[in-house]
C-alpha cells in the first residue's frame, strides 16, 4: 500500500516516511492520514454493503428466507449507520487531508497531530459500533436515523455502546472539520484569496462549518438518549412531560445539514472535474460560491420536513414545505452552471469524467424526488415507503459516491504516480452505473405503489421490482472488488504520470511532481495565476 | 501575512505518539463508561466498567499531559511562527462554537418543551385529543406534577433564583472581571498580579461549584427535585450539569494556567494558554447568564 509513495521522497530536504506500521499510527503527514481516512472509508463500505447485500437477499422474495426480522432490523440500522458515518463522511475527510492542503498552497495541515488524533478515534468507535452484533440483543435495530422511543424504552442494551460510538465520532469530526477551516483560513499560500480558492476548498470550508455547528446538536440528542436510558430522565417520555418528537427535532436539526454534509464537498469535486475534462473554465464561479453557502443557510431551517406526517402544526407544514422548495433554487445554480461548463466544451469521457457526468444527471433526479417529497400533501403518501429510499440513495451513491469514485479516479495518479488502467476503469463505471440504476429506479415504483421501508416482508403485488432490485444490488456491490483490484493494481504500477496528469487540469496540485512527494510546499509556493481550479 | 525573506517555516512534527494513545484512552474511557451504564441499569455488581474507565481516565489524563508539555516546550524553543499561532487561535475559537452548538441542543430542548409539549400534552391547542392519557394533567410551567406522576413524581418546591442561583451568578460575573485582571497583569508584566487574581479568579470558581452541589444536595434531599422528576428536573439538572462540569474544566485549566504562571510562563507576546482558558472561562459564564434568565427566573 505504501510501496510507491516510499519511493519518491528521495528529492526533497526534509525526512520521508518512517517504515513499517508506526509509519501510520504516528504520522503527522497529511498525505499518510488522508491516505488512512480512504482505506478506512473503503473498508467501511464493503463492511456497510455486506449489510446492505445482506438486506436485499432477503428482499429477492417475499416471505422469509434468509434473515429473521430481528436481524433484518439490525442490518438496515447498521447499514445507514456505517454509510453516512463510516463511509461518505471520511471518505471526504481524506479527500480533504490530500487535497486542501496542495490545492491552497499549505505544507500540511494546520494541527497536525490532532489530524492524526481526528483519524485514530475512527477505528476504535467503528470497532465498538460493529461489535455490538455480538451483545447480547443484538446490534442497535432502531433504523440510522434511532427515533425515540425504540432507541431508549424499547432498545436492545447494547444502545450505550451506540451512544458512545456516535460521540467519538463526532470528536473525530469536530477535530477534523477544526482543522480543515483552520488550514483554509490561515494557511492559504500568500496571494491566494478566499475568492481565489477551488472550488473543492470552498466547499470543504462550508461544510466544515456545517460540521462544527450540528455534530455537538448530535453528541447533544444521544447524551438525552443515554439520560433518558439510564437515569430516568423524561426528555423524550409524555408520561414525564417530555416528547417523543422532541427526539425528531433535535435529530433532524443535526440531520439536515448531515445530508448537505455528505453532499457539498461533492459538488466540489465534481466542479473540480467537469472543467478540466470541458477544457473550459467553470462556469460562474461566484455563483458556484454563493450557491453552496446559499445551501448550507438552508440547510438549519428546513429540518421537520422528515417529520411532515408525525403532527406539527399546520403553519409549521407550509413553512417547512416552502423553505424545503427554496432550496432547488441553488442547487439548480450548480447544476445550470455544470452543463454550462460542459457546453461547447472540447470533451474528453476519461472515468472520472464519466462519473462525473453520471453524477449531475442522477443527482438531479435524486433532487427531482427530493421536490416532490417536500410537498406536504403528497408526502402523505411516500412516507416512509420505498420511494424515499430510492430519493435518497439517489443522492448518496450515484451522488456522493460517484463523487468519491470520481475523485479517486481524478487524482490517483497524483497520489500514485501512476495512471490507473482505463479500460477497467469505463468497465467498473459501466457496471456501476447500471447496478445503481437497476437497483433503485424500481424502488420509486415499489413505493409509489406503497411498499414500507424497513420491513422484511412484503406483498406479492412488489415481488417483480424487488427482484430486479436486488439483482441490481448484488452487481453494484461485486463491480466495488473490481474497484478494489484497479486502485491496488495502480499502486503497483502502470503507465507514468506526468506532473499535469489531464490536458485540462487547473490547480496548484498539478504543479507538483507525481507522484506528490511526502512534503509539499514547504516554503509557499509564488505563482498564483495556476491556483485556480 | 509574512513577506518571502521573512516566511518562517510552519511547524509540522513529524510524527507523535501522542495521538494513537489519546485515541486509546477516549476510547477505554467511554467504552467503560459504558460497561458502567449498563451494568447500573442491570443491577450487576461487576466492576469491569469501572476499572476499563478508571484505566482509560488514566491513559486520557496522562497522554494530554504529555501532549501539552510538548507543545508548550515546542513553544519555547521558539518553533513556532506567528502563523501557527493563529492557527491556535482559529482552533479555540471553533471548539468554543461547537460547544455552544452542545448547549444550544439542550437549551433548545427547553424552549420547544416550554412552548409546545407542556400544552400539547394537556390537549391545548391542535393536538387536540392527545389529553385522554393523564386527565388530571395541568399544562403548566414549572411541571411541579408531570403527567404520569407516579412514575416521574414531580418536586414539593422549586429553587428560587433570588438565592442561591444569584449568588452564583455574582460569583461567576465577578469572576469574569477577575480573569481579566490577570490578563492585565501579563500585558504589564506584572507577576503578582496574574497570580493574584488567577488565585481569585479560580477560587471563585470553586466556590461557584461547592454553592451549586449545595444547592444540588438540597433539590435532592428537601424539595424532591430530582433528574427523575419529570421534565423540569430533566431540563434543570442537564443544563445546569454540563454548565457546572464545563466549570469544572474551565477551573482546571485555570488551575493549570497558575502553575504556568508561578513557573514564570506567558508574556505579553506570548500568552495563547492563557488566552483560551480565560476565553472558555467567559464563555461558561455567558452560558451561566443564559441559564440564570431561562432556568431559574423565567422557569420559575
Amino acid at each position: 500500500m505504501n510501496a510507491v509513495v516510499e519511493e519518491h521522497h528521495d528529492d526533497h530536504h526534509d525526512h520521508g516516511p518512517a517504515k513499517g506500521i508506526t509509519r501510520w499510527l504516528y504520522t503527522t503527514n497529511h498525505k499518510d492520514i488522508g491516505t488512512l481516512y480512504l482505506w478506512f472509508s473503503f473498508a467501511m463500505f464493503f463492511v456497510g454493503g455486506i449489510c446492505a447485500l445482506g438486506i436485499r437477499a432477503e428482499l429477492f422474495q417475499p416471505g422469509l428466507q434468509i434473515v429473521q426480522p430481528e436481524l433484518f432490523n439490525q442490518l438496515t440500522t447498521m447499514h445507514g449507520l456505517i454509510m453516512v458515518f463510516g463511509a461518505v463522511m471520511p471518505a471526504f475527510v481524506g479527500l480533504a487531508n490530500w487535497l486542501v492542503p496542495m490545492m491552497i498552497g499549505a505544507p500540511d495541515m494546520a494541527l497536525p497531530r490532532m489530524n492524526n488524533y481526528s483519524f485514530w478515534i475512527l477505528p476504535f468507535a467503528f470497532g465498538m459500533l460493529i461489535s455490538t452484533f455480538f451483545m447480547e440483543g443484538g446490534a442497535p435495530n432502531y433504523g440510522w436515523t434511532f427515533y425515540a422511543p425504540l432507541s431508549t424504552e424499547y432498545a436492545p442494551p447494547s444502545v450505550t455502546f451506540f451512544i458512545f460510538a456516535v460521540h467519538l465520532m463526532g470528536i473525530s469530526s469536530i477535530m477534523g472539520s477544526i482543522n480543515v477551516i483552520v488550514t483554509i483560513l490561515n494557511m492559504r499560500a500568500p496571494g491566494m484569496t478566499l475568492m481565489q480558492m477551488p472550488l473543492f476548498v470552498w466547499t470543504w470550508l462550508i461544510t466544515a462549518y456545517l460540521l462544527i455547528a450540528v455534530m455537538p446538536v448530535l453528541a447533544g440528542v444521544v447524551t438525552m438518549m443515554l439520560m433518558d436510558i439510564h437515569f430516568g430522565t423524561a426528555f423524550f417520555s409524555a408520561a414525564g412531560g417530555g416528547d417523543p418528537v422532541l427526539f425528531q427535532h433535535v435529530f433532524w436539526f443535526f440531520g439536515h445539514p448531515e445530508v448537505y454534509i455528505m453532499i457539498l464537498p461533492a459538488f466540489g469535486v465534481v466542479s473540480a472535474i467537469i472543467p478540466t475534462f470541458a477544457r473550459k473554465k467553470l462556469f460562474g464561479y461566484d455563483s458556484m460560491v454563493y450557491a453552496t453557502a446559499s445551501i448550507a443557510f438552508l440547510s438549519f431551517i428546513v429540518w421537520a420536513h422528515h417529520m411532515f406526517t408525525v403532527g406539527i402544526p399546520l403553519a409549521g407544514e407550509l413553512y417547512f414545505m416552502y423553505a424545503t422548495m427554496v432550496i432547488a433554487v441553488p442547487t439548480g445554480v450548480k447544476v445550470f452552471n455544470w452543463v454550462a461548463t460542459m457546453w461547447q466544451g472540447s470533451m474528453t469521457f476519461e472515468t472520472p469524467m464519466l462519473f462525473a457526468i453520471a453524477f449531475v444527471i442522477l443527482f438531479t433526479i435524486g433532487g427531482f424526488s427530493g421536490l416532490m417529497l417536500s410537498i406536504v400533501p403528497a408526502d402523505f403518501q411516500y412516507h416512509d415507503t420505498y420511494f424515499v429510499v430510492a430519493h435518497f440513495h439517489y443522492v448518496l451513491v450515484p451522488g456522493s459516491i460517484f463523487s468519491i469514485m470520481a475523485a479517486v479516479y481524478y487524482w490517483l495518479p497524483k497520489w500514485t504516480g501512476n495512471m490507473y488502467d482505463e479500460t477497467l476503469g469505463k468497465t467498473h463505471f459501466w457496471l456501476s452505473f447500471i447496478g445503481v440504476n437497476v437497483t433503485f429506479f424500481p424502488q420509486h415504483f415499489i413505493g409509489l405503489a406503497g411498499m414500507p421501508r424497513r420491513i422484511p416482508d412484503y406483498a406479492l403485488q412488489f415481488a417483480d421490482w424487488n427482484m430486479i432490485s436486488s439483482c441490481g444490488a448484488f452487481l453494484f456491490g461485486f463491480s466495488q472488488l473490481l474497484f478494489l483490484f484497479i486502485i491496488l493494481k495502480c499502486i503497483r504500477g502502470g503507465q507514468k504520470a506526468t506532473e499535469r496528469v489531464w490536458d485540462g487540469a487547473k490547480g496548484l496540485e498539478w504543479t507538483i511532481p507525481s507522484p506528490a512527494p511526502y512534503h509539499t510546499f514547504s516554503t509557499p509556493p509564488k505563482d498564483m495565476a495556476e491556483a485556480h481550479g | 501575512m509574512s513577506t518571502e525573506e521573512t516566511y518562517q517555516e510552519y511547524y509540522v512534527p513529524h510524527s507523535s505518539k501522542l495521538p494513537i494513545f489519546a485515541s486509546l484512552g477516549i476510547f477505554l474511557t467511554v467504552y467503560g463508561l459504558g460497561n458502567m451504564f449498563n451494568e447500573m441499569s442491570a443491577g450487576s455488581d461487576s466492576s469491569f466498567g469501572e476499572i476499563v474507565f478508571f484505566l482509560g481516565g488514566l491513559v486520557m489524563g496522562g497522554t494530554l499531559f504529555f501532549w501539552f508539555s510538548e507543545v508548550i516546550k515546542e513553544n519555547h524553543s521558539n518553533l513556532y511562527s506567528d502563523q501557527l499561532n493563529r492557527s491556535f487561535v482559529w482552533g479555540m475559537s471553533w471548539f468554543i462554537f461547537s460547544e455552544v452548538m452542545f448547549f444550544a441542543a439542550f437549551f433548545g430542548a427547553l424552549f420547544y418543551v416550554r412552548a409546545f409539549v407542556v400544552d400539547w400534552i394537556g390537549g391545548v391547542g391542535e393536538r387536540g385529543p392527545s389529553d385522554m392519557l393523564w386527565q388530571d394533567y395541568e399544562p403548566v410551567w414549572p411541571m411541579m406534577s408531570p403527567p404520569d406522576a407516579e412514575k416521574f413524581p414531580g418536586p414539593s418546591e422549586l429553587i428560587s433564583p433570588w438565592g442561591l442561583p444569584l449568588v452564583n451568578t455574582l460569583l461567576l460575573v465577578t469572576s469574569s472581571f477577575t480573569v481579566t485582571f490577570a490578563h492585565h497583569g501579563i500585558n504589564e508584566g506584572n507577576r503578582k498580579k496574574l497570580v493574584n487574581w488567577l488565585i481569585a479568579t479560580i477560587s471563585l470558581g470553586i466556590i461557584f461549584l461547592f454553592v451549586q452541589a449545595y444547592e444540588y444536595y438540597h433539590a435532592y434531599v428537601d424539595l424532591g427535585l430530582t433528574l427523575a422528576s419529570g421534565i423540569y428536573g430533566t431540563t434543570f439538572f442537564m443544563l445546569t450539569g454540563f454548565h457546572g462540569a464545563h466549570v469544572t474544566l474551565g477551573t482546571f485549566m485555570l488551575i493549570v494556567m497558575l502553575f504556568r504562571s508561578r513557573k514564570g510562563h506567558f508574556s505579553k507576546t506570548d500568552c495563547f494558554g492563557f488566552e483560551a482558558a480565560a476565553w472558555y472561562w467567559h464563555f461558561v459564564d455567558v452560558v451561566w447568564l443564559g441559564l440564570f434568565v431561562f432556568v431559574y427566573v423565567l422557569g420559575s
